[in-house]
């Protein structure tokens, strides 16, 4: 893995300096404002894992975001916030393409992961979405054993080897934070799972396809506060690994666990900033309103 | 913001105010206890201390209540620290305020100094850096709050004078040194109290802008 992440940092960082002098302003304006925050407020990283380039995406005539132009980093938490039906999961979900299967949508302006433009034709979305896993807000493991759940992504991608298999499903759970939970009874159904478990089967099933980013589409929303503060230790221990996208209504949360908070409404990205900031003193009047409940 | 913590910080605001009030009211009639060397009058600012540090438990009370039940962010956050600050500012103002009262019943009695130094002027200018930091505070006026700032060098300055004049008197009267001194100690407490004002306008900066300026005193400028 550590191979595929110093591979993602190369790729990133030959399509930087490919774009030239733009790039060296960019960087300049973000060093300058990364000088003016606080030492602890920064997580500074080189290069972007996720471009949106004055990205919108249209559901029919409807608009469900509108020229987002932002950068996610890499090993980092970014968590979107923002009121209901502002685009935030819509957003999310561009970045694996899983908003494909609702029929009549359309994009405009460009949405890369690790350098490549995921809308061009040739994109292979088995490919993407292995590199892109997601989680939902529900629990969703397979009517499948929990061994079968994990495996199902590796054995997708061709690998069939019992022993290979066993070592990707121990190693998927550990990073999930399950393992211990449930070594002794791999071949116990999924759904025989308490739902902050079912949880972190998911998530480890998603980290079984060794993505370079991870999707969590409200994770905790339906889950009591001691799973909710499992799944977030484990966004935490999975950062030092993973680039994390979280999107959630639960703004402690986005506060706790995250590096860096966009803040939607109505479709545009209103506010981009680091975690801190954000909360202590956000820079637009929307941001403050709706992260201090006077928005509306 | 959600109704219940409205009305907590409403609450709240009223509470500082009030102690804002009644800490301003002490230091008057310190104050004016040493101009009018009376000493009845300093023995009720004395009294009225308790009264100031049981209203600085309580906002410090609201205000722990408030951190812990609705976790306030951005804006109401730094409302929050800046009143945790600036109770604890103004409970010092409270009993330096105590201490003046303390020097004026020691003077009352005894014959006036010979020194040439206007004492009431000095201290109706620290009054009003108080006056001035809290109007920063009840309207947010951050343009005040650094008038604030720039003026505790103005303070700094007379208390430097004093000084030079006490040093001088001590030379010249032998057995006015005790009072000489005391007057010292009064001056002394009005620079920290001038500084306590400088404390709260700067919380107040913080508060409205989000920004830091203590130790930069270039920024007052």
């Amino acid at each position: 893995m550590q191979n595929n992440k110093s591979g993602v940092l190369e790729s990133v960082s030959r399509r930087r300096k490919n774009k030239g002098k733009l790039n060296l302003i960019m960087d300049r304006q973000k060093q300058s404002k990364s000088e003016s925050l606080n030492n602890k407020d920064t997580a500074e990283c080189a290069c972007s894992i996720v471009e949106a380039e004055d990205f919108s995406f249209y559901y029919g005539s409807t608009m469900g975001v509108k020229n987002i132009t932002m950068e996610v980093f890499p090993c980092s938490v970014t968590a979107i916030i923002g009121p209901s039906g502002c685009g935030k999961s819509t957003f999310l979900r561009a970045i694996n393409r899983i908003n494909d299967l609702i029929p009549n949508t359309r994009i405009e302006g460009t949405l890369l992961v690790n350098g490549h433009d995921i809308y061009a034709k040739k994109t292979n979305l088995v490919n993407l979405r292995q590199q892109v896993g997601m989680v939902f807000q529900k629990p969703n493991p397979f009517p499948k054993s929990i061994f079968d759940n994990i495996a199902y992504g590796p054995r997708l991608q061709g690998t069939t080897k019992g022993s290979k298999l066993q070592q990707i499903v121990e190693e998927s759970l550990k990073a999930a934070a399950l393992w211990e939970e449930v070594k002794d009874d791999l071949r116990k159904s999924a759904l025989a799972l308490s739902g902050g478990q079912q949880q972190r089967l998911c998530i480890a099933r998603a980290l079984a396809t060794r993505p370079s980013v991870l999707l969590m589409d409200e994770p905790c929303s339906a889950l009591d506060p001691i799973a909710t503060g499992k799944i977030e230790d484990l966004i935490e221990q999975l950062k030092s690994d993973y680039t994390i996208v979280i999107v959630t209504h639960n703004m402690q949360q986005a506060a706790r666990v995250s590096e860096r908070t966009a803040f939607f409404c109505l479709g545009e990205l209103i506010e981009y900033d680091f975690t801190p900031k954000i909360f202590r003193n956000p820079g637009k009047k929307q941001t403050e309103d709706y992260i201090t409940g006077r928005f509306g | 913001m959600p109704a219940h913590m409205q009305n907590e910080i409403e609450k709240l605001k009223k509470r500082i105010l009030s102690l804002c009030a009644t800490v301003e009211t002490n230091l008057w009639a310190a104050v004016r206890s040493i101009a009018e060397r009376d000493s009845n009058r300093a023995q009720e600012v004395i009294q009225n201390d308790s009264k100031i540090d049981n209203m600085e438990i309580d906002v410090e009370e609201d205000c722990l209540k408030i951190l812990a039940l609705h976790q306030p962010v951005a804006v109401d956050l730094r409302f929050i620290v800046a009143v945790l600050k600036i109770n604890n500012d103004l409970e010092r103002i409270g009993d330096l305020a105590v201490n003046i009262a303390e020097r004026a019943a020691y003077l009352a009695d005894k014959p006036p100094v010979n020194m040439s130094f206007d004492f009431v002027d000095m201290a109706e200018k620290v009054q009003t850096m108080l006056k001035n930091s809290l109007d920063a505070l009840v309207n947010l006026d951050t343009d005040l709050a650094h008038a604030v700032c720039g003026a505790d060098d103005t303070i700094d300055a007379l208390n430097r004078r004093v000084y030079l004049e006490v040093e001088k008197a001590t030379k010249k009267n032998f057995d006015q040194i005790p009072s000489l001194l005391h007057l010292l100690s009064v001056s002394r407490h009005l620079e920290r109290i001038a500084d306590h004002a400088t404390n709260i306008a700067e919380d107040v900066i913080y508060m409205v802008d989000g920004r830091i300026t203590r130790h930069k005193t270039e920024s007052y400028k």
